[in-house]
């Protein structure tokens, strides 16, 4: 389990930081790792934000810093 | 005097439920129509309060927020606020919630109530929310939110009665207009979450069969061989489950010919019942049992939960050429008819990745283009089997399908490159928890679906075959002439004129004759073949034998498989052109589509007719 430390919004597009704010990333929202990659691609990612699952890119990913919760 | 009765608008996340509580609000009596002046899809019916008064409901499209990503969540936007043209502002809103997903979908329940407009919440799946190991108290998320909220499980008509009682108080009693605030998304999320976490009475450890599923199907190798293994099935299901009731259409159609050619005299109306109406409108209407055993499949796998994982997996395969796991659901679709297809890519948010998106989905070998290679392929290609369980006929089907969706992968890159030059396409999407699909839900989807494909081959493909009859049957050929009723008809000197620009790529009289009524749809083809030569026949004995026969005593093997080649590509659907320019407001982009899809057919069948020649077939 870890927590989304900071979001560099600026480092995302405007619709793909629009769209995750909708989802409900936030800094201080659980977070946690579910899926990775598909054959031999590190690409799309499967996380659990809050109550969701939600489908990503690393690229997008890139951009939340989590820290590691109690 | 009569007043229209009140309108009341759904609305909330995707997947929380929002078009099943809609189904069981109004129950099969739902209009669908277009929003004015956009083609998202409106659906409303009719619903009544306790004492039978009636209110119009509408189901709007899901969204996440009022500041859309998506032409969607646009139109969500534009009727909640009162902006779109032609379009009356809801009198009250029933927000719906998914009970398992407070913290995600509070937010936009905020941003809606604050709108001011007489709401009720409709805090639905409260026993998925409980399987989990949930325990809401919705009374005090009611004193947080400051308006009513009724628990409800759509699926089993729970919680529908006292949510009409308190939709009706709210009609009556609208609360003070109060002034919108504006507070920042940020503020919301966070308002959002403690309201979340104040209403939760307890949570234990459900059983998570969201998670335990998702490990085996989002698996990196696993979840590709179930996902390939489905739509193996799909398609085998396509074929295998359909003979039977094609065979029952089929028969039907030709005992009501029959029936028709005993009690009628020979003459004009006769002609046109039987050669035009039946011939022509029924060779389409066997299709229907392929068409929908596809949408069955699609939306199995849209209400089961399962299509954004089947996104998920194809993520990176799409990302090659230049598109994303959004584009994989509009082209999934686009197998069974373009028309939905193109319609579902409202959802792309990326929006030139929508444009590429539209612009390949004909590319898919949709079920209209099946009429034409089942008679193709039954009339030239041998039913042998080249290996165990491996027939030939349907190994040329499947390098069909496989041609168009090469076609389309090498278009899509090409588009994205040299058209839209997008440098990179996005994919971020909720992955919705898995349920078992309605039933009545599912069934009322198909016949909804039916009844627009058989309301189309009733209109356009009706008045397709008429006119054709009509330009096949007039002028009268003389009397004795050696001369063919279709080569001395209007049709065929408008063929005489098409047939120089198709003769290079192995395409006969006949061919060029067809071509033209396949402009309003591909599947007229057939029926323009079978028109063809019923007319032809008309005084001999074989009218009553099959089409594929007479295709095979007159076509050469290179021609047929050219043909074949040419229906792989060719834009030829005059519905599908229209909704491109819909879709993308404008004539540039569906003349781009026709002009680069023609230009495919063309070289695709010549190549193919002077291959196949040499090889001296």
């Amino acid at each position: 389990m870890a927590v989304i430390r900071t979001i560099h919004w600026d480092d995302l597009p405007d619709q793909e930081g629009h769209r995750l704010r909708s989802l409900g990333f936030e800094p201080g929202v659980a977070i946690e790792a579910l899926h990775k990659g598909i054959l031999m691609w590190r690409d799309p990612l499967a996380v659990r934000v809050g109550r969701m699952t939600v489908a990503l890119r690393t690229n997008v990913a890139a951009a939340i810093d989590c820290e590691l919760s109690a | 005097m009569t007043e229209m009765p009140p309108l009341v608008a759904l609305v909330g996340n995707p997947n929380a439920g929002k078009s099943a509580l809609f189904n069981a609000l109004t129950g099969a009596r739902q209009k669908i129509a277009n929003y004015p002046g956009v083609t998202v899809e409106r659906k409303s019916g009719r619903a009544a309060f306790a004492d039978g008064r009636p209110i119009e409901m509408i189901d709007l499209p899901g969204a996440y927020s009022l500041s859309p990503d998506s032409l969607d969540e646009a139109v969500t936007r534009d009727v909640v606020l009162g902006n779109l043209q032609g379009h009356r502002r809801p009198d009250a809103l029933v927000i719906v919630l998914d009970a398992g997903n407070l913290d995600n979908h509070l937010r936009f329940a905020l941003e809606l109530i604050a709108q001011g407009l007489p709401t009720v919440v409709a805090l639905n799946m409260i026993d998925l929310a409980e399987r989990d190991g949930l325990q809401l108290d919705s009374q005090k998320l009611a004193r947080a939110l400051g308006v009513p909220v009724i628990e409800t499980v759509a699926v089993r008509r729970r919680g529908l009665e006292p949510l009409m009682i308190q939709l009706e108080e709210a009609l009556h009693n609208p609360s003070p207009a109060i002034e919108p605030v504006a507070i920042s998304i940020g503020a919301q999320n966070q308002r959002a979450r403690d309201i979340a976490r104040s209403v939760i009475i307890s949570e234990t450890a459900g059983r998570q069969w969201t998670r335990r599923l998702d490990a085996v199907l989002l698996h990196p190798v696993g979840g590709v061989v179930i996902l390939l293994a489905l739509l193996f099935l799909m398609f085998q299901a396509v074929y295998g489950w359909s003979e039977a009731p094609i065979g029952w259409i089929e028969s039907g159609f030709a005992l009501l010919s029959d029936g028709i050619k005993n009690a009628m005299p020979d003459g004009l109306l006769r002609s046109f019942l039987t050669d035009g109406v039946i011939a022509g409108v029924g060779s389409v209407i066997v299709f229907l049992p392929q068409i929908l055993i596809l949408f069955l499949f699609i939306l199995l796998l849209e209400a089961s939960g399962y299509m954004t994982r089947a996104a998920f997996v194809m993520d990176r395969l799409m990302a090659a050429v230049g598109l994303s796991g959004h584009s994989f659901i509009p082209l999934l679709s686009s197998f069974a008819c373009a028309i939905p297809g193109i319609m579902a890519t409202r959802t792309i948010m990326d929006q030139k990745e929508r444009l590429a998106t539209i612009l390949i989905s004909p590319l898919m070998t949709c079920s209209a283009r099946l009429p034409v290679y089942t008679v193709i392929i039954g009339a030239f290609i041998p039913a042998s089997n080249i290996g165990p369980g491996i027939g030939l006929q349907g190994l040329v089907l499947f390098g069909l399908y496989i041609a168009g969706i090469l076609g389309a992968m090498l278009a899509a890159s090409a588009i994205q490159r040299f058209v839209t030059q997008s440098r990179t396409s996005s994919f971020l999407i909720e992955m919705p928890r898995y349920q078992w699909p309605r039933v009545s839900d599912i069934a009322l989807n198909l016949w909804q679906r039916a009844w627009v494909f058989l309301r189309r081959a009733g209109t356009i493909i009706f008045a397709a075959t008429i006119i054709l009859w009509a330009l096949l049957s007039f002028p009268k050929a003389p009397e004795g002439s050696n001369i063919s009723q279709v080569e001395y008809s209007v049709a065929g000197r408008i063929a005489d004129g098409l047939e120089p620009i198709v003769r290079p790529i192995g395409f006969n009289h006949d061919i060029a004759l067809a071509l033209i009524p396949a402009m309003a749809a591909r599947e007229v083809a057939v029926s323009a073949l079978a028109t063809v030569y019923a007319i032809d026949a008309a005084d001999d004995d074989t009218a009553a034998t099959s089409l594929g026969p007479k295709l095979a005593a007159d076509w050469s093997l290179a021609t047929a498989l050219a043909f074949l080649a040419w229906f792989v590509f060719a834009p030829q659907c005059i519905s599908t052109i229209a909704v491109t320019r819909r879709e993308t407001n404008g004539w540039k982009w569906p003349i781009f589509m026709v002009t680069y899809l023609f230009a495919l057919a063309y070289a695709a069948a010549g190549i193919t007719y002077w291959t196949a020649r040499s090889f001296g077939l």
